[in-house]
């Protein structure tokens, strides 16, 4: 069965290259332009792993976790925080939060496909 | 991983950024206090970053880095929005602007301001941010600290060895969308992995809580692989759950152990936080704390953006072609009927005429397509003004009106030069210093104001100052110092503006920064009637001046006379004409051997016969023809005179250059009703013919020396 990942986030930029790189990799691609829609898409979408970045309009990353992990449709689904920033407190704060890993931006392929299939257990 | 369609979107994307930053950044000197602002100009600094990061554009990256940092410390209020910063915030963005296009063009650009930038940005830092490093070279996945001194070492021995793991997950770690099982799989891609359970924790079955975490591991793996490879595959759920960790370097077959869950003691969930590295979650708890709350309740809604297509532009230009085709179709279709001379037949004119409806309405819906606002045009101006009034000293501010005024893009795109030209002069030249508009009782901050409005077909941009207004004195004393004017000519207020689109004409004094660059109000001009447009000064003394720009909607299609020259039909642009005459034969006057000049209300003014200007058959002087009376700038007005005018309608535009080749005279040709060609003439260029045949000197005297006959 395909791996469904949901990715929110509001640059069209980055959005394109994980459709890419996911697609390339047989991955189910969903994306959502701000938290918002994030949340609101994902029941629709029900994927295996949301990858979502911090900074976003109407809602921010902080709040698609919180909402994920604690709102009406609460999930365990692997949530992956796609930041720019590496710091150990980011980390943490990320963790706290109730997310799963994190990707640092500028992604490479190889480590992003590494760390989906280390969360969902995907081998396609 | 990134065709080059990534990358575009990526520049595409940017230019929207770069937007929503100007329109930010105006905001926020509106209203400092408002955070949703704040928030916006701060994820478009962080959005160009993270784009810029995947294309390894690093002085980008470094750049908006250091202008994010700041802003990310306005956001969180532990710095305070001064005039000062927001010169320097607008400074930055100008910056980010110039790198982006840099970026995009692969140009290499001076690092002088950057660099001063980057240090006036980290001046606001305090010493702890600076000390935090940034860096984009490092990919993905890194681990935390502790563990690096150990790999290097461990990494040295490309042995075998046997890692035993004691791994204990918390109750967090499957709250937070963790497996164990997916973890096991990940180590037994290392290497030989064998893994036991401790069940011993596991409670009664009516105190059993499926959430809670009871079970722990115990797990022996033999690999190559580094410990290092080993806690990546750990680094997630580091935190989340007790880890021990142990190497034996020189593992034999011998060396099984005796159970290990022997020696792990059955823990109860235990709340003492386990040793090493993983100590943080607890120490970071309340600093996680405060820094959710603030982000999550800014979700209020910032602006929804209407649903777009994005389409490749030479697709919509075929697609204009084919209306083009078939907006003149049906003119061919509509003369052929009307040549039948049928009877009375009702039914087919009336569907003839709900077919040119129809045609005309999707003619205007394709050209729709290509309108965009002029606001990005108009926002880039308010940077012209800062660094205008940057380099003169004048304070001045811009006020933008009807930037939601749609435009053709290829008009606006042309249109950026000659409004940045006009920008910078009605600071430089339109603009008093401070203290005379102190002394007029202004404002000492001047204002210009960049309106943009659609009026019958046409669009219609305005550039004013409230500045002093034209010094008409000094136009006229310099146009006759450059002898454009006769000494003794007496010319009317508007003339005398309209000297400044002179080639060549300049009133500066001296030669600020500004001026002095060889760039005149004649290039402005040429620039919009290259468009079609036509270009106007209005000025009031001590109150300011305004220029005017009449363009037409859309290059693909012009509103034209057609007309005849000697007897080739012809196009001519209605934009160009101002009036059209019968003259009266005694109001032709001979002047010398050749030269012929009308009479229009009191003026003489020079005509050109057209169908001499192009080397057809010379028109019967006196009496016959029509003029059409133009405004150049080699001659100010003039009269154009053609055999008849025949019918005013939009035809649509086909370049010679690219089908044929460039003709003197003719700007483009046009495909008519009846399926012919026709010639779009180019008043300019007749008139610059003409004046070739015509005695030298005349063209730019006579007008002003014949008042006086």
């Amino acid at each position: 069965m395909t791996t469904k990942v949901l990715a929110i986030d509001d640059s069209r930029t980055i959005r394109n290259l994980l459709r890419v790189s996911l697609e390339g990799a047989g991955f189910e691609f969903h994306s959502a332009c701000d938290g918002v829609e994030g949340v609101d898409i994902f029941p629709d979408v029900d994927p295996d792993v949301v990858i979502t970045d911090i900074n976003m309009p109407k809602m921010d990353g902080f709040g698609v976790i919180d909402s994920l992990r604690s709102g009406p449709n609460r999930t365990n689904v692997p949530i992956l925080v796609l930041t720019t920033e590496s710091s150990n407190d980011l980390k943490a704060r990320a963790r706290q939060a109730g997310a799963t890993g994190w990707i640092v931006k500028p992604f490479d392929d190889a480590s992003l496909v590494s760390v989906l299939r280390r969360l969902t257990g995907h081998v396609g | 991983m990134s065709g080059n369609s990534i990358r575009d979107t990526f520049f595409e994307e940017c230019e929207e950024l770069l937007e929503a930053l100007v329109e930010g950044l105006s905001q926020m000197e509106e209203a400092p206090e408002d955070m949703e602002v704040v928030n916006a100009v701060f994820r478009a600094v962080h959005s160009i970053k993270g784009g810029a990061g995947a294309f390894a554009l690093d002085r980008l990256v470094a750049f908006a880095h250091s202008f994010e940092t700041v802003m990310d410390m306005v956001r969180d209020r532990t710095l305070t929005v001064d005039e000062k910063l927001m010169a320097l915030f607008h400074r930055a963005g100008d910056q980010l602007s110039d790198l982006v296009t840099s970026a995009r063009d692969e140009t290499e650009l001076a690092p002088g301001a950057e660099a001063c930038l980057i240090k006036e940005l980290e001046s606001y830092l305090g010493e702890s941010d600076r000390e935090e490093d940034f860096s984009f070279d490092a990919l993905t996945l890194d681990f935390d600290g502790p563990t690096i001194d150990i790999a290097v070492e461990a990494d040295a021995i490309p042995s075998t060895r046997l890692f035993t793991i004691r791994f204990k997950p918390g109750r967090a770690l499957y709250e937070n969308g963790h497996e164990p099982l997916l973890i096991f799989d990940a180590l037994a891609e290392l290497g030989d992995l064998k893994v036991e359970a401790d069940l011993s924790a596991i409670p009664d079955f009516d105190s059993f809580d499926p959430s809670d975490s009871v079970l722990s591991w115990s797990l022996r793996l033999h690999t190559t692989e580094s410990e290092t490879t080993l806690h990546e595959v750990f680094e997630f759920v580091e935190g989340l759950c007790e880890l021990e960790v142990s190497v034996s370097a020189a593992p034999s077959p011998a060396d099984i152990a005796p159970p290990i869950a022997e020696s792990a003691p059955a823990l109860a969930p235990d709340p003492t936080p386990p040793p090493g590295p993983d100590s943080e979650a607890t120490d970071v708890k309340p600093a996680a704390q405060g820094a959710t709350a603030a982000p999550a309740a800014s979700a209020r809604e910032a602006r929804g953006p209407k649903p777009t297509l994005r389409v490749d532009l030479d697709r919509v230009d075929r697609l204009i072609n084919t209306v083009g085709e078939l907006i003149i179709n049906q003119a061919m279709i509509s003369q052929r009927i009307e040549e039948l001379d049928l009877p009375t037949v009702a039914h087919l004119t009336n569907e003839l005429e709900a077919y040119k409806l129809l045609a005309r309405d999707i003619q205007e819906g394709v050209m729709a397509i290509r309108a965009q606002p002029v606001k990005p045009l108009f926002q880039r101006m308010s940077r012209i003004v800062r660094e205008a009034s940057d380099a003169t000293g004048k304070k001045a501010k811009l006020v933008t009106v009807g930037d939601s005024t749609e435009v053709d893009k290829t008009v606006i795109e042309r249109l950026a030069d000659p409004l940045t030209h006009m920008i910078r002069n009605a600071v430089d030249h339109g603009l008093e210093r401070p203290e005379a508009r102190e002394a007029a009782g202004k404002d000492v901050v001047g204002t210009i104001r960049l309106s943009a409005a659609h009026r019958s077909g046409s669009v219609f941009i305005e550039i004013s100052d409230d500045g002093a207004g034209l010094n008409r004195e000094r136009i006229l004393a310099k146009a006759i110092e450059k002898n454009l004017v006769a000494p003794e000519a007496e010319l009317s207020d508007p003339e005398i503006d309209n000297l400044l689109f002179l080639p060549g004409f300049s009133t500066a004094g001296q030669v600020s920064n500004l001026s002095g660059r060889g760039v005149g109000m004649d290039v402005v001009k040429n620039a919009v009637q290259a468009l079609g447009g036509r270009v106007s000064i209005n000025s009031t003394p001590g109150k300011g001046t305004t220029f005017s720009i009449i363009l037409p909607l859309t290059l693909a299609v012009m509103d034209g006379f057609v007309i005849s020259v000697a007897k080739e039909t012809m196009v001519i642009p209605i934009a160009s004409i101002l009036e059209t005459i019968r003259p009266n034969p005694r109001d032709i006057h001979i002047v010398g051997t050749d030269s012929e000049v009308v009479s229009v209300r009191g003026s003489y003014v020079p005509i050109v016969d057209v169908a001499d200007s192009l080397g057809l058959e010379r028109t019967d002087r006196k009496g016959t023809g029509i003029l059409l009376l133009v405004s150049t700038e080699i001659q100010g007005l003039t009269a154009l005179r053609v055999t008849a005018i025949h019918d005013q309608r939009q035809v649509v535009i086909k370049s010679l250059e690219s089908n044929y080749a460039a003709i003197p005279g003719v700007s483009a040709a046009t495909i008519l009703g009846d399926g012919k060609i026709a010639l779009i003439l180019d008043p300019e260029e007749i008139i610059k013919l003409g004046h070739n045949a015509a005695p030298d000197l005349f063209a730019q005297h006579t007008r002003m020396e014949l008042r006086h006959a």
